[in-house]
């Protein structure tokens, strides 16, 4: 009998760093800081802290972070592997270590110079020959060097087959951006996005444009995961696990999935869904907000189907009925996401999902029972699903 | 100054030998020796047989357009803009990405049929390409 994950554990503590372009101190100071920030939020000693789970990209050693934070004995570390994807694949391992018993308080965390110093929007360049380097260069030596790039060329077949336009795409970035212009900690806090800005940025990879684009940030963010029981004897109201996957399916590569038969859809997040709403025993009915993965803005389009909001081809038709906003069916990314908040390779998405069932997002809407939050897009990901203790 | 130059791809163990066939002029496409399944881009097992023995075929060099994207930017050094790549459906039954090139940024469409050529960049660097299908249209 395997052992059930479901409502075993909770995010009893969010910690931030300030988001910014230029930080001015390492990485570590930037985990270190967040990191406290979330042990302070659940009213936790560090010294209790037994479990630490961040990003094979994350520059930070678990050790070096105890150490420096003053955690005392760990039992359970690990790193998850493809970038934005391993997002809630955090949230998964530190649940089943809770679960297990091979910790109980488990700190999860990314922190990154990601404007200031290595930036993923960058893309690929190297010299080692790994399988992941060679995976690269089929796309290296032609000039797809960039995220953008891997990405556009399956949101414009997808555009192309549901007849998704622009106009769809700039629906997402400017309900993200009305979000964070009430959230101080968001690049877009006090900076309105209209349809004609939106229209008249830069193009850079068709169909992608300036605002289809995520941000390039410096800062931290921290979630602290421990038993429901033990969440509710910390400060804060515990955000219940019930449900979270990872997920990878056939054919999969790392943003360049390109060899399947079906172009215009997302297997992997089909598979995050099924796995997420069988382990919850809920389905998209009961999904009052979401925090969609938004890298890009046609992730958030395709993700619509992927978790069953609307119909295969009908998303644009539900982005486009204002679903995505405070009054909409489906209120998403109300931080401002990754488009319009900050770039924190999703961490700052699960930690705006733990807000919602609070009640404390800076733009709470009405009813929030369940949270729904997906990993990374186009790479090997995963879904989560919180709720109410 | 040396002309910039593109970003030349690694060469390991699983891809050498498809480059090594470019610079002789062909297309090629990995096939194994266990099922004859055609499989790219190459790698050291078929995911259909689990054999490791392989061989591999000249392509037609014909396909059509499966997907595209036209890059703008960023612009990087070695890259002429506006970029136009495609994801090909050879007609063997295996995928491509590559460059387009002889074609307008604005003409290119899902399902064009396109023909294979072997680029050679200025530095002697041979890369396969494809262009518009002659007599096609």
């Amino acid at each position: 009998m395997p052992i059930s994950m479901k409502n075993e554990a909770a995010i009893a503590g969010i910690g931030m760093t300030k988001f910014s372009k230029n930080s001015g101190v390492s990485e570590l100071s930037l985990a270190c800081e967040a990191i406290k920030n979330c042990l302070d939020d659940a009213g936790l000693d560090p010294k209790e802290v037994d479990g630490l789970v961040t990003y094979t990209l994350d520059s930070n050693d678990e050790v070096e972070v105890a150490r420096a934070v003053g955690m005392g004995d760990l039992t359970m570390y690990a790193k998850i592997n493809y970038g934005g994807g391993a997002a809630v694949g955090l949230i998964q391992q530190a649940v089943m270590a809770v679960a297990t018993g091979a910790a109980k308080n488990v700190v999860v965390w990314r922190a990154m110079n990601g404007r200031s110093g290595q930036r993923m929007g960058q893309g690929v360049s190297g010299d080692i020959i790994s399988s992941d380097l060679i995976h690269w260069s089929w796309y290296m030596a032609y000039g797809m060097l960039t995220p953008m790039s891997w990405v556009s060329m399956i949101a414009n077949k997808y555009m192309k087959e549901f007849g998704v336009t622009s106009e769809h795409l700039a629906e997402v970035a400017i309900s993200q951006r009305n979000y964070a212009l009430n959230n101080p900690r968001a690049a877009g806090f006090g900076k309105p996005l209209s349809m004609d800005d939106y229209m008249n940025a830069k193009l850079f990879c068709e169909p992608l444009r300036l605002y289809d684009c995520c941000q390039e940030t410096d800062g931290g963010a921290a979630l602290l995961i421990t038993s429901t029981e033990r969440a509710r004897d910390l400060k804060q109201k515990p955000a219940v696990i019930r449900g979270v996957t990872q997920a990878s399916t056939r054919g999969q590569e790392q943003m360049t999935s390109f060899y399947r038969d079906d172009l215009s859809s997302l297997p992997e997040m089909e598979l995050a869904a099924k796995r997420v709403y069988d382990m919850a025993g809920l389905g998209p009915d009961d999904i009052d907000a979401a925090c969609l993965y938004d890298a890009f803005t046609p992730e958030v389009v395709m993700q619509l189907e992927s978790f069953g909001f609307c119909g295969r081809g009908e998303a644009k038709d539900f982005v486009a009925d204002g679903n995505l906003r405070i009054d909409g069916r489906l209120p998403n990314n109300t931080h401002g996401g990754l488009l319009s908040e900050a770039y924190i390779h999703g961490v700052n998405n699960i930690a705006e999902g733990a807000r919602l069932i609070r009640g404390t997002s800076t733009n709470q809407p009405k009813g929030v029972d369940h949270v729904l939050v997906s990993s990374g897009v186009g790479v090997p990901t995963g879904a989560l699903i919180l709720g109410k203790d | 100054m040396a002309t910039p130059t593109r970003i030349k791809p690694p060469l390991g163990h699983d891809n050498a030998w498809w480059w090594e066939q470019a610079a002789e002029g062909k297309l090629t496409i990995q096939r194994c020796s266990g099922c004859q399944t055609l499989r790219h881009p190459p790698r050291p097992m078929c995911g259909e047989c689990r054999s490791m023995e392989w061989d591999f075929i000249e392509a037609s060099g014909r396909g059509t357009v499966a997907s595209f994207t036209v890059l703008h930017n960023p612009k990087f050094p070695g890259y002429d803009y506006p970029l136009t790549i495609v994801l090909v459906d050879l007609d063997e039954g295996t995928r491509l990405t590559a460059e387009l090139k002889d074609c307008d940024h604005e003409a290119v469409d899902f399902g064009m049929a396109v023909e294979s050529f072997i680029h050679e960049d200025p530095d002697g660097f041979k890369i396969p390409m494809f262009r518009p299908a002659k007599g096609d249209a």
